[in-house]
């Protein structure tokens, strides 16, 4: 078996270490540019979850957008956003240089990356941005467990 | 009327000529740009910009709209998924009419910019009636 023979002057190990730290740089170059894996659902309102101890946090741009033409609903671990987006006509008499706004509406689910408690959603909209705050249930919250001396 | 559903759309980047001095990346809000008899109307998209992070610049017949967006998320917090990216916005016109500086307007409401630019006086269409001599 030729391909298995090390010489000498191959230490196998120091080849390895090599390859695992080519790999590393790789990894870490990969994940400087692209901070995570990016979803592209292709569906409006585009969505960025974030998390800390114990909320998810959905966000998304909904600017022009008024509060209460906005629906959101929790359906298992599903978040289901609707809505609908009006850019008021401008008088008849105008005449237009750019025209890049556009109205209409929007339907789209948003799978949760993890389990939320039901119970607890809150959504508020701010500047024209989407926040919903979901709490993460008791049981998969990280806990502290403090060492007691005997 | 038959709805139209919305599509998503990546920002697009502004393009720079020379280095940001500031880190993040920047990018060109969407707007709208109207014209009637009195004034120009602009309404950019500029979501998760404040009212008081807003900055309109016009100098001789050069328009330029900047928005500061708020800290996207909480210091603590992690992103898992990222769809959309964010930045602040910047975005230069260069204006045909001749502006009114002192009463141009400017409001923001759901992080929608709207920018009302009245023209001078002389700058108006002005219909000349022929008198019956």
């Amino acid at each position: 078996m030729p391909w298995l023979t090390f010489g000498p002057r191959v230490d196998p190990f120091r080849e390895l270490e090599q390859v695992r730290r080519e790999m590393d740089r790789l990894w870490e170059d990969a994940f400087r540019r692209e901070p995570l894996l990016r979803w592209r659902a292709g569906v409006y309102p585009l969505v960025n979850i974030s998390e800390d101890t114990d909320h998810l946090y959905v966000r998304a741009e909904l600017p022009g957008v008024n509060p209460e033409d906005i629906q959101i609903t929790l359906e298992n671990n599903n978040l289901i956003l609707r809505g609908e987006r009006k850019v008021p006509e401008a008088d008849k008499d105008v005449d237009y240089h750019r025209r890049e706004r556009e109205a209409g509406s929007f339907r789209r689910v948003v799978r949760l990356p993890g389990r939320v408690d039901p119970n607890k959603v809150a959504a508020t909209c701010q500047n024209g941005m989407l926040i919903i705050t979901l709490t993460k249930p008791e049981e998969i919250k990280p806990k502290q467990i403090t060492v007691k001396i005997a | 009327m038959v709805e139209k559903e919305l599509q998503p759309r990546e920002k697009e980047a502004m393009p720079t000529k020379t280095e940001l001095t500031r880190p993040g990346r920047v990018f060109l809000p969407a707007v709208d740009i109207y014209e009637n008899p009195e004034a120009l109307v602009l309404l950019a998209d500029m979501p998760g910009v404040a009212p008081d992070k807003v900055m309109v610049d016009l100098t001789d017949d050069r328009l330029t709209i900047t928005g500061e967006i708020s800290p996207p998320r909480g210091e603590q917090e992690q992103l898992l998924v990222q769809e959309y990216e964010t930045g602040n916005y910047v975005r230069e016109f260069t204006l045909g009419q001749i502006i009114d500086q002192n009463r141009i307007e400017a409001t923001m409401k759901n992080g929608v910019l709207r920018l009302v630019l009245p023209k001078v006086e002389k700058a108006k269409p002005r219909k000349i009636e022929v008198k019956v001599g």
